[in-house]
């Protein structure tokens, strides 16, 4: 049998690294996510929390932005009213596949607090979500946790997966 | 008919293709320097605004129409969530103008512990004003520095009352908590270095030509204009009215600390954003005098108000009766007397004022909230004509709109 007497990391060495393509895709999907930037209310301010200096999402690969374009993950961050509803499905549709979503706080959840004739009962009605994060506001930890855990699954994903239509709860 | 349950798109009667050379833009609701869900409408020849139309209702939750539905003490948790940058500012303007309905008396601890965290509030969102509009023109480096040192004081807020944001850190009658050990030395090292920092941010923004050019004479607001919109807080004191409800109206004991109220009449961004710098001083200045306050006060937190309050948790757990009367406060209620009040205070965006009208029942009649931020949304329909595109930016950006408490 071969013996694999060449040291890869050498001088002189192969410039050949063994793994497959999905590793591959989905290390680069998971370490740059790229969030939209949806503050919608007070969860908002701790989103941008988690993105200033103390917290510092730029070391995740998150970064914000401002386009749905350019944006793979959606992190919805506030109470999402009725009349706001239609923007965020548009949004929503806007952004390229592969994309994710995840909803920060009660509000985004459930509703929360406000159970009125304004608010949307939870931004699962417009759009399907990945992952829920509680509290209210939740704090940045919890943010970065929930990334970090998104990028998990991400991860164990096949990279070319068909593309199923997710569930709307 | 309409179903109540399916969601209906809302759209706007405006025509976005014309014959004339105006251009329609649309601005917001989710737009990054939107300040939260601020919608314009923006009539544009070629790059100068004519015509400004702000629409609002993105961020609706009914807030005022929960009170009607919910106890006194229920309620406080949700005023949290109106300008949920300086939360504590809100507790205390909903919880001051029910102590005046019920009219109780504060012990003075309290009365220290509220003026703490009224002036770190306020000095939070004055670095939070700092770091948005500063990133929204393009100063990102402002941004990070203000973002650090507005954590130092969330983790003395979170030290008190254990919530970064949204604090309810203020009760009716009262407050619920002693400070925690280290809180005062805690303050005063953040407050000894405050005067640095502000500098640091002053250094590289006052000369800086960009900013220059962004802020000055640019969003002039004149005396009249200002008035005319109902605007307050630094608003209308950038605009030359010398106008601060702590000095006209104290409230808790803002008669007895020393401070200037600064004011400028240019009434352009630049000046604001001098008065942002300033404010911030004299809210360091005030914090050292309440924190002197401290030591002297006997340790009740509660007024004493066995008719609306309840007792203390020693006494509750004593005395029979005192636990009857907790039971009934907490499961029906406190029933203030019938009448009405109108109580402002003022908050880091400018006079916040509850009005309660009371009919006797454990639920408010109704409960009307006067935010500042929802007059300085409506003077952008006269301050933007005139202006260009990018100002619109920066004119949003001084305002210091937020809008859960535009929209309630
Ligand atoms: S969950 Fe709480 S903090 Fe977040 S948007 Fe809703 S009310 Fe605000």
């Amino acid at each position: 049998m071969a013996q694999h007497k060449i040291d890869f990391t050498k001088d002189g060495g192969l410039p050949v690294a063994l793994t497959t393509i999905d590793n591959v895709v989905n290390w680069g999907r998971s370490n740059s996510l790229w969030a939209l930037t949806y503050g919608l209310a007070c969860c908002g301010i701790e989103m941008m929390a988690s993105g200033a200096s103390r917290y510092d999402f730029d070391r995740f690969g998150t970064i914000f932005r401002a386009s749905p374009r350019q944006s793979e993950l959606m992190i919805v961050a506030g109470t999402l009213t009725k009349k706001h509803a239609e923007f965020i499905k548009r949004l929503y549709d806007q952004m390229a596949e592969p994309r994710w979503v995840i909803s920060m706080g009660s509000c985004a959840n459930t509703g929360g607090m406000f159970n009125t004739y304004a608010t949307v009962q939870g931004v699962d009605r417009v759009i399907p979500v990945d992952l829920y994060l509680p509290g209210c506001a939740p704090r940045p930890e919890t943010l970065q946790y929930g990334v970090m855990m998104l990028q998990q699954r991400i991860r164990k994903e096949k990279a070319n997966r068909s593309l199923k239509p997710k569930r709307l709860m | 008919m309409q179903q109540p349950n399916r969601l209906r798109p809302f759209f706007e009667n405006i025509t976005f293709d014309r014959d004339d050379n105006e251009l329609v833009l649309n601005f917001g609701p989710q737009h990054p320097s939107a300040h939260g869900q601020l919608r314009l409408m923006l009539h544009l020849q070629q790059e100068q605004i004519v015509k400004s139309h702000p629409d609002i209702g993105y961020l609706h939750r009914g807030m005022e129409k929960m009170a009607e539905n919910m106890i006194y003490n229920e309620f406080l948790p949700t005023t949290d969530r109106m300008d949920y940058i300086a939360a504590s500012s809100n507790n205390y303007g909903f919880a001051l103008a029910v102590e005046k309905l019920i009219n109780v008396e504060v012990p003075r601890r309290a009365k220290v512990i509220r003026m703490l965290l009224l002036e770190t509030n306020r000095l939070m969102s004055h670095l939070f004003w700092l770091a948005t509009t500063a990133l929204d023109i393009g100063a990102m480096t402002v941004f990070l520095y203000a973002f650090r040192e507005r954590e130092y004081l969330m983790d003395l807020v979170e030290d008190y009352c254990g919530a970064r944001l949204t604090h309810s850190a203020v009760r009716i009658g009262g407050v619920p908590l002693d400070l925690p050990d280290n809180f005062l030395t805690d303050l005063r090292k953040f407050l000894d270095k405050l005067p640095e920092n502000i500098k640091d941010y002053e250094d590289l923004l006052d000369q800086n030509r960009i900013w220059k050019m962004r802020m000055e004479n640019v969003g002039t607001i004149s005396k009249e204009m200002a008035l005319d919109w109902g605007c307050s807080g630094p608003m209308l004191r950038a605009s030359g009215v010398n106008w601060d409800i702590r000095k006209e109206e104290p409230y808790e004991l803002y008669d007895e600390v020393d401070f200037d109220v600064p004011f400028s009449d240019k009434g352009d961004n630049y000046a604001r954003y001098k008065l942002y710098m300033e404010e911030m001083r004299q809210s360091a200045r005030i914090l050292y005098q309440v924190i002197d306050m401290y030591a002297g006060t006997s340790p009740e937190l509660m007024a004493h108000a066995p008719k609306f309050i309840s007792p203390s948790k020693i006494e509750m757990m004593t005395q029979n009766y005192s636990l009857q009367q907790h039971f009934v406060l907490v499961t029906q209620g406190m029933r203030p007397p019938v009448g009405e009040v109108y109580v402002p205070t003022e908050s880091p965006k400018g006079e916040l004022g509850f009005y309660i009208n009371s009919q006797g029942g454990p639920y408010p009649y109704k409960l009307k909230m006067r935010a500042p931020s929802f007059w300085h949304t409506g003077i952008l329909t006269d301050l933007l004509p005139g202006h260009y595109i990018p100002d619109v930016v920066s004119i949003i950006g001084t305002t210091n709109i937020v809008f859960g408490e535009i929209d309630r």
